[in-house]
């Protein structure tokens, strides 16, 4: 029993994590109808540059400054090679996010160095007992951080004006442009906030352990998190992202007892295994909106 | 231009014996005059086309004769992947289906060929058939049915929803491929590929030509044969069907198109070019293990296909051609570019430059030029044809 509730005390942390990655990739989406693959990179980005201003000005500063400035280079990709593209193919779109995706990776490769290099937030591997289950620090932390950021979240779309309009593109582009909501704007906000989570689920997403490149791979569950939850639901990647923390996590600790014959650990292939299971029976995710097909 | 005219209709009266319907014909001075729809969608439809790939195909032939063998074999491993690269264009380019999974594909190919034409007295999984056709088509066809099975769930799904299921593919491949040691030989070991022996010749080993010009040979008639083929599926019934559904599925459903069983087809025809892409892909290498099937190869092939030109069989070609020289380009960089360094150690070193010249090249693609060098070649004819004129 103890050696479940630690497993899912590990899964909520890492699904914590998933879900700061998984609300980027929702946003994006709500408001330009694209799955921008970039997220992976800028979250590796997010996690080597609070790594190289940790030692400068704390962790703390970092924590709040290298996001933001991930967010603005998100901002300037967006400028640069999305905006150009606004009302072509959505896929062609995807693609190029990939394109960037691949060049924000190498770019961040290069500053990660040989040495290995840590986050050096204040948590570390420190755990808390709690009724014989060991919890670690760095998982509450994500807990919170997620907590937190939903609840801003929920109070940016629904009282401020921004919000409203981000809400109004999503609903359609066209209609809010003849209110007068500038989709620009709501373009470019969508891409920052995303670039804000990504470097924030990749600060606790290296937690414990020295950076390398196989971040990249985290992040790339976080897109059976959002087929899972449906694309275009807030709450559905809350939802989906712990739930697929979750059983990752009992999978990876239980993987010895149930496949004794296979030396990979199925944990990493868990989030795929949920999300086609799943797929087979809801095509449009858990929480996503049914397609509507109009002839 | 093309002017299409009924060619069933009854010839004039005449004194002459009876006549059937009216053989197509072409006009002296008007090549590009079509009066029938078999003409327009001919398989080379005009002189110059006939006479250009004429000469592509003779002077392909020539090229081992030219080059240095280091180089002859890049441009091999680029023919085969072109194979591939075709596959993904009839998947993604002609039925608009976005496929993150081909790298999967090419991985179930490359295992069934090893495994078929594999020593049956090895370490791996072998089953010692030498007949190079058999072991190329089951290849072929092992990747189609695993297409087939994976269809029913695609083809509920559309677009990027489909895109990261089939990235799901890649990862779950990914991992069997890892932990099936008897047959990949298991992570960073790998097995040895196939070695075609065809008509009593050893295409991997020196005899009168060496091992690379024999080989480049060999994956020249497979990507003919298999290139040909592409364009006759494209200019089908399947094919046209296949456009209907890339430009507005629903439209297609309801002009009689049966979209599950055309999108069946398609991810079956797919998975069978990816599977003999995978059977010779590393009969050049020698060896190969399963990290290879990544994610990072299904986006080479996205690249290929954007950058050589989306529904074309020839900027297919093209794509693939560029990408497998692409390590050559940034290896040659050190030279002109101090900066850049050959040292794995350093940064930024040329593996780097190489995998930012994807990224770099698809999203430079996409903005300045969304039809791919194939359309680079249409505007250079256009000037030519059109010259002094702009249009």
């Amino acid at each position: 029993m103890t050696e479940l509730l630690t497993a899912v005390s590990n899964g909520v942390g890492q699904g914590a994590v998933y879900v700061l990655l998984a609300l980027g990739f929702v946003i994006i989406y709500k408001s330009s109808h694209v799955i921008s693959f970039a997220q992976p990179s800028f979250m590796m980005a997010g996690a080597v540059l609070v790594s190289h201003l940790t030692p400068k000005i704390g962790f703390w500063a970092a924590a709040v400054i290298g996001p933001l400035l991930i967010g603005l280079v998100a901002l300037v990709v967006e400028r640069l090679v999305i905006r150009p593209m606004v009302g072509k193919a959505v896929f062609v779109i995807a693609i190029i996010t990939i394109g960037v995706d691949i060049v924000v990776r190498v770019v961040t490769g290069a500053f990660l160095g040989v040495d290995p290099r840590v986050i050096g937030d204040p948590w570390g591997l420190d755990t808390v007992t709690v009724g014989g289950v060991q919890i670690e620090h760095r998982h509450i932390a994500a807990l919170v951080t997620m907590t937190v950021v939903v609840m801003l979240l929920i109070g940016f779309f629904r009282f401020t004006r921004l919000g409203l309009a981000t809400r109004a593109a999503a609903l359609d582009q066209e209609a809010a442009m003849a209110q007068g909501v500038n989709v620009g704007t709501v373009f470019a906000v969508s891409w920052g906030l995303a670039g804000v989570l990504a470097a924030l689920a990749g600060i606790f997403a290296s937690g414990g352990q020295p950076l390398d490149q196989n971040l990249w791979v985290i992040a790339l569950a976080a897109l059976p998190v959002i087929i899972l939850g449906g694309l275009d639901s807030l709450g559905g990647a809350v939802v989906a992202g712990l739930l697929i923390g979750v059983v990752e996590s009992v999978v990876r600790s239980y993987h010895r007892d149930w496949f004794p014959g296979l030396d990979g650990n199925t944990g990493s292939l868990a989030p795929y295994v949920v999300m086609l299971l799943v797929l087979l029976v809801r095509p449009q995710g858990l929480f996503g909106t049914k397609e509507v097909q109009r002839v | 231009m093309s002017v299409s005219t009924h060619s069933g209709h009854r010839a004039p009266m005449s004194t002459g014996p009876a006549r059937g319907p009216r053989r197509p014909r072409r006009l002296w001075g008007r090549p590009e005059l079509f009066t029938d729809y078999r003409q327009d969608m001919a398989f080379l439809n005009t002189r110059p086309k006939q006479l250009g790939v004429l000469a592509l195909v003779a002077a392909a032939t020539l090229v081992p004769f030219m080059l240095e063998d280091d180089l002859l074999k890049l441009l091999g491993a680029g023919l085969v992947l072109a194979i591939g690269a075709i596959g993904l264009n009839l998947l993604t380019g002609y039925a608009g289906q976005v496929s993150l999974g081909h790298a999967f594909f090419v991985g179930v190919g490359a295992y069934t060929a090893a495994a078929l034409a594999g020593d049956p007295d090895g370490r791996y999984l072998g089953f010692g058939v030498e007949f190079v056709p058999l072991w190329i088509f089951a290849a072929g066809a092992v990747a189609a049915l695993c297409g087939v099975i994976v269809a029913p769930l695609a083809t509920r799904l559309r677009g990027l929803y489909l895109a990261v299921v089939t990235l799901g593919l890649v990862v779950i491949g990914g991992y069997v491929f890892a932990e099936w040691r008897e047959l990949s030989g298991g992570p960073q070991v790998g097995r040895p590929a196939p070695e075609p022996v065809v008509f009593g010749v050893e295409l991997t080993g020196d005899g009168t030509y060496t091992e690379e010009q024999k080989l480049f040979w060999f994956f020249l008639v497979v990507l003919i044969v298999m290139a040909v083929a592409a364009r006759n599926i494209a200019r089908s019934k399947i094919g046209r069907a296949f456009a209907a559904i890339r430009d507005r599925d629903v439209a297609a459903g309801v002009m009689g198109v049966e979209l599950s069983r055309y999108k069946l087809i398609a991810f079956t025809i797919s998975s069978f070019y990816a599977g003999v892409c995978g059977s010779l892909l590393f009969v050049a290498n020698g060896t190969f293990g399963p990290e290879r099937f990544s994610l990072l190869l299904s986006v080479q092939f996205i690249a290929m296909v954007l950058i050589g030109g989306v529904a074309t069989v020839s900027g297919a070609i093209m794509g693939a051609m560029l990408i497998a020289m692409l390590p050559r380009i940034a290896g040659e960089l050190p030279h002109y570019l101090s900066f850049v360094s050959s040292s794995p150690t350093d940064h930024p070193n040329i593996f780097e430059v190489e995998v930012a010249f994807y990224g770099l090249l698809i999203i430079a693609f996409l903005l300045f030029e969304p039809r791919g060098l194939f359309g680079i070649w249409l505007r250079i004819r256009t000037y030519w044809k059109s010259f002094p004129f702009s249009y």
